[in-house]
């Protein structure tokens, strides 16, 4: 073998030309090998970050580049934070988050819990229904549109078929007290599979054996689902909550298609009430410090959560 | 039947399972056969009351996406026989075709963005988990929990200084502009996922590779490299669909020469608000290749969701 020569020929020569031939040291390999990935995420992730936070302390706009931008300190934050506009996105958001999590963990939680009974064919039927999750949130919601038209839609006429109400009567998209149901409907049919799956593995995890120790305490099915099932579980359920929860406080292409943060603004999540601010308004500084804000709390919340996860997981 | 288990779920519990799991999958799949029935509706059948389940299919709603129309005066289409099938098609309504339409062009650029991003992810991804997984790296953890906290931003909120970035350096509404983006989003994920799989080959492998004078980089390549193929593999493909389906910086930063499909799709619209038949077509192209790929590959992927999120 080729390899054995060169070790050979490595051994023959003095140690500084030997390394050459053997190739890199291990620590510049490492770097080599980290170095485009942190170049690349510190260019196009911290860098835009620190200019986010340098603007906010500006009235820069956008669309007017030769006004002269002036260092206004802290009042993009305080105008933010006095804005009673923004604590009535901040509720839709509020609401969206905790309705869609609420069903997803509740129905993702049951179908793992049933897909686990394994019966025949589970796997392709659990395929069939994380079909949504994979698909593009944008287009999908756009025709959701269709699905909620009233008279015509698909939605509206299986309501009707189901309750005996006119099909025409309402609106899912079009009513202030129905467009923050909308969403959340499309949400959890999107994303519940995600939790079902991330149950499932949790599920899967519970060694056979617990439940056969308990079965010898004649512990019943009921007390068995409570004291190991559940617990057991609960873990990874926290876990879905924490992404489902990230990616929900973000949520902008499903719900920009489907509502647009209509009617009003009652379903103007802060993603989309941000990218009125910045592409709309090209009220780049206020917009700057908004992002800011909005990063804060998601970082801040899912810090608090993470370490109550951990908490649970020790237990 | 096997002999007697406690933990095996009796015969009528996995009956009722079933039944209620294929009907909740079989619900949730209505919305998608829908796009796909609406794709080969005539605009009228599309629209009608009580919603059409079995119609006569038609390829109007194809042709209207792929075509751009105009309408005709009577003298003119008398004197102008329709050349084409879809030509014939468009007839119907006094129209003719005058040209594609831009979901074509649309279509490409989530192809060249979407393939050309994954490339790079996986590519530079795995350097870094091999790193990561192999190697003291100076503040591993941090740059790991680093790594993965840029995830945690809003599109939008990123969007403001990267326009401004993209603008200054020629890069807004461009190819490369687009996959560099998708690449770096994607990265966190991919050295993430990567790094999982990485940690499960037996470092065996490679210190035998070693001893028999292998370098360090022919270990990586020609040992570690195809351990970790069905692992790069499943990771290409979530990068690859993150790509395909992203739509905020997409709509914020493309306008024409690199707009993918998921921005454009909803701008498809006919007489009178959108043309639903030819919005599902370009929704049923575009979706459909994912459905087909989640159902044939579902052991990899299905690994692979519950992979990234549960591991740690």
């Amino acid at each position: 073998m080729s390899g054995t020569v060169m070790e050979r020929a490595a051994n023959a020569t003095p140690p500084k030309l030997a390394r050459q031939i053997k190739g890199l040291s291990d620590k510049t390999i490492a770097w080599i090998f980290v170095a485009p990935t942190i170049f690349l995420l510190l260019a196009v992730n911290i860098f835009p970050l620190i200019w986010t936070i340098r603007l906010s302390f500006t009235n820069f706009r956008v669309n007017r580049a030769n006004l002269e931008t002036k260092f206004v300190g802290l009042r993009n934050y305080e105008r933010i934070l006095t804005d009673s506009d923004i604590w009535l996105t901040m509720q839709a958001t509020a609401h969206f988050l905790f309705w869609t999590l609420f069903f997803q963990v509740l129905i993702g939680f049951a179908l793992a819990w049933l897909i686990n009974r394994k019966f025949k064919g589970n796997d392709l039927w659990t395929t069939i229904i994380v079909l949504p999750m994979m698909l593009s949130p944008a287009v999908v919601g756009n025709f959701w549109t269709f699905l909620y038209q009233p008279q015509i839609g698909l939605f509206n006429y299986a309501i009707a078929f189901l309750t005996g109400a006119d099909p025409s009567s309402f609106s899912m998209i079009g009513e202030v007290s129905l467009a923050p149901w909308s969403i959340v409907i499309v949400d959890t049919w999107m994303w519940t599979p995600f939790v079902m799956l991330i149950c499932l593995a949790g599920l899967r995890s519970i060694p056979d054996s617990i439940y056969e120790a308990a079965e010898c305490d004649r512990a019943s099915k009921w007390r068995q689902f409570w004291t190991i099932t559940v617990p057991m579980v609960l873990p990874f359920l926290m876990l879905a909550v924490l992404f489902r929860g990230i990616e929900n406080f973000k949520m902008f292409d499903l719900v920009v298609q489907l509502t647009g943060g209509g009617p009003g603004s009652t379903t103007e999540l802060t993603s989309i009430n941000l990218k009125r601010e910045a592409f709309e308004k090209w009220r780049t500084g206020y917009a700057s410090a908004y992002a800011i804000i909005l990063f804060v709390t998601v970082f801040g919340l899912a810090s608090i959560y993470v370490k109550a996860l951990n908490k649970v997981k020790e237990r | 039947m096997s002999g007697f288990s406690v933990t095996e779920p009796s015969r009528g519990q996995k009956w009722i399972a079933g039944i209620l799991v294929v009907t909740y999958a079989l619900v949730t799949l209505l919305p998608l056969l829908w796009i796909i029935a609406t794709g080969f509706k005539s605009p009228s059948d599309a629209i009608a009351y009580p919603p059409k389940a079995v119609f006569e299919p038609t390829l109007e709603g194809y042709v209207n996406l792929f075509t751009t129309r105009t309408r005709q005066t009577p003298d003119y289409l008398a004197e102008n026989p329709p050349e084409t099938w879809y030509d014939e098609i468009v007839r119907k309504y006094d129209m003719v075709v005058v040209g594609p339409s831009r979901y074509g062009e649309r279509f490409l650029n989530s192809i060249i963005i979407g393939f050309g991003s994954t490339f790079l992810s996986v590519f530079l991804g795995t350097l870094a988990a091999y790193a990561f997984s192999r190697y003291k790296v100076p503040l591993k953890d941090d740059l790991l929990f680093f790594i993965l906290s840029t995830r945690m931003m809003p599109p939008i909120a990123v969007a403001i200084p990267i326009f401004l970035m993209f603008r200054s350096l020629g890069l807004s509404d461009t190819h490369a502009g687009m996959i560099l983006l998708y690449t770096a989003v994607n990265l966190s994920l991919a050295v993430w996922l990567l790094k999982g799989f990485i940690d499960e080959i037996p470092r065996e492998y490679e210190e035998a590779a070693l001893i028999d004078g292998y370098t360090r980089f022919q270990a990586f390549y020609k040992v570690v490299l195809p351990q970790a193929a069905t692992g790069i593999a499943s990771t290409a493909i979530f990068c690859l669909i993150f790509a395909w389906n992203e739509y905020a910086f997409a709509v914020l930063l493309t306008s024409g020469t690199a707009q993918t499909a998921p921005p454009f799709i909803p701008t498809i619209i006919g007489v009178g608000g959108q043309d639903w038949p030819a919005v599902a077509a370009g929704a049923t192209l575009f979706l459909l290749p994912v459905m087909v790929f989640t159902i044939l590959l579902r052991k990899h992927l299905l690994r692979g969701i519950t992979f990234g999120a549960v591991r740690k």
